[in-house]
């Protein structure tokens, strides 16, 4: 299994490395997002860098639909789907290599607007490890339900449009959880205040990771 | 003998659905049809006694006035929105997915309930919003319950816009299934989430820890009797849907012979019965060309 999500992974990154659509078109999408989110608050820095936490996961969140629309489009072309099928991996294996690659994709694009909501909205990080923490787990969460999701949705015709209805309430706790945690964060409450919702975060992440470990073979059926 | 006329569509009852050869449509059980209509007919008493109890009978309260009339609608279209028809949705699905009673039944019944859910739990904000403006002052409050609520009416219309394309009804049964499931599991998250998150609805009238009435006399056998009432509609409702669904699936499978036939039988009609026996049409009128010239060809 691990092997498999190794190389799944490994076949993701590979095409984005080659092909560079995060990196040159989810990224800067992120950044737009940012920036149109400074407009539709006006100028005010207060008001933006206490806006900031939400904001940041709210753009992380448009940016998971696009990355997940993408690493389900590669294996869209070509019968592609259906070769790995046929490849004989364990699904749970390409389950896992699938979401690592969203994930990995997601870290980076998060650094991103990270530096972006520090940089833009003047917010302040008194706690930098619950950032990072509340950011992994996060991105675990993402990535999973992102990879459930856009395997139910692959073979749709109206995949564009149906994902981000079925993903984005699925993914509502992760974003009032990362909230909540850089909130926390940011002004410089005690990890007890962040500790229950790192705690939601773990659990969203166990029950996706293992629902999709234990379905994942059924769910490529029904595509 | 009656004219057959073309722009009726093929009922399932026409003859002409028998004569080709096709499947009739499932036929409804005298039973089921008696079962649906008594269901039906109590649905309507208890709705129509819940009204008169809870408009005339009742007396108004004493800080809320009329207002506490909602108490008889809102409590109980949010019991079979959120619990009733949830709960039957999730258990369906998860029973559709289980192998051993993985059947066509569960995943129709889990789409009539998740249907009619989506009908309640507008229901439910709609009743929510004119009961808030009043007293909270808002029609809308970001509150733990209205929250979970809206989230789940999300979740449902996303099911629902699932369900809308068009798949073998296996294909699409599983998909919807674990789409289902994802949401079930979901939901504990959102509901913890939402509660840490902002709470500012009142407690659980009926359904709190001790199981006692908050409230009295009248007023308390009229709201169960409106609990027993709304969930008797969503019944049949549930009833109604369900065998629409099972019409919906009988079409979708034989909309395109019933189309052939109707366009075979247009086709033969005006020969006056001479060509009625061909299957393919060929009591045409002789001075149109395009037949002979199929003959010529082949």
């Amino acid at each position: 299994m691990w092997r498999d999500a190794a190389l799944v992974a490994g076949k993701d990154l590979r095409i984005e490395a080659r092909s560079r659509v995060a990196l040159t078109q989810v990224a800067p999408f992120g950044i737009v997002a940012l920036a149109l989110f400074a407009f539709a608050l006006g100028p005010d820095r207060a008001t933006m860098a206490r806006g900031a936490p939400g904001l940041f996961w709210v753009a992380v969140l448009f940016c998971t639909v696009l990355a997940v629309q993408r690493s389900v489009s590669v294996e869209s072309a070509d019968g592609a789907r259906d070769g790995l099928r046929l490849s004989g991996l364990d699904p749970a294996g390409l389950f896992l290599g699938k979401s690592v690659a969203v994930g990995a994709q997601l870290v980076v694009l998060q650094a991103v607007l990270a530096v972006g909501v520090v940089l833009l909205y003047g917010a302040r990080i008194q706690v930098p490890w619950m950032i990072v923490v509340s950011c992994a787990l996060g991105t675990v969460g993402l990535a999973v339900t992102g990879t459930l999701y856009g395997a139910l949705s692959s073979g749709l015709r109206v995949r564009e449009t149906l994902l981000p209805l079925l993903l984005l309430p699925i993914v509502a706790p992760v974003l009032l959880a990362g909230t909540r945690i850089w909130q926390a964060a940011m002004t410089g409450g005690t990890p007890s205040d962040g500790s229950q919702w790192l705690r939601l975060l773990v659990l969203f992440d166990a029950v996706y990771v293992a629902v999709g470990v234990v379905l994942f073979g059924s769910i490529q059926e029904t595509a | 003998m009656s004219t057959p006329s073309t722009a009726v569509p093929v009922h399932p009852a026409a003859p002409s659905a028998t004569n080709t050869g096709m499947t009739p449509p499932p036929a409804q059980s005298a039973r089921s049809r008696t079962t649906e209509r008594v269901i039906g007919l109590l649905a309507l008493v208890g709705t129509v006694c819940t009204v008169w109890l809870g408009l005339w009978v009742t007396p108004p309260d004493r800080t809320q006035g009329d207002l506490v009339r909602l108490v008889y609608v809102h409590p109980g279209v949010a019991w079979v929105a959120l619990y009733l028809a949830f709960g039957l949705a999730a258990v369906s699905s998860i029973l559709y997915l289980w192998p051993r009673t993985r059947s066509l039944f569960w995943d129709r019944l889990a789409a009539a309930s998740v249907e009619v859910g989506v009908v309640f739990n507008i229901c439910t904000l709609v009743s929510g919003s004119i009961w808030g403006k009043p007293t909270w002052g808002v029609w809308w409050a970001w509150d733990a319950r209205l929250t979970l609520t809206a989230v789940l009416l999300v979740l449902f219309l996303g099911y629902l816009a699932l369900r809308r394309i068009p798949a073998e009804p296996e294909v699409r049964a599983r998909r919807s299934a674990f789409v289902a499931l994802f949401a079930v599991l979901d939901v504990p998250l959102v509901h913890f989430s939402v509660n840490w998150w902002n709470t500012l609805h009142q407690g659980a009238t009926v359904l709190n820890p001790g199981l006692t009435l908050k409230i009295h006399g009248s007023m308390a056998w009229t709201l169960l009797l409106g609990f027993v009432a709304l969930t008797l509609v969503f019944v049949w409702m549930l009833l109604v849907r369900y065998r629409i669904g099972v019409l919906e699936d009988w079409l979708d499978a034989n909309e395109l012979d019933a189309a052939v036939a109707e366009r075979q039988a247009e086709g033969a009609t005006p020969a006056g019965g001479a060509g009625a026996g061909d299957p393919l049409g060929s009591g045409r009128d002789p001075g149109d060309g395009a037949p002979s010239e199929r003959v010529g060809v082949a």
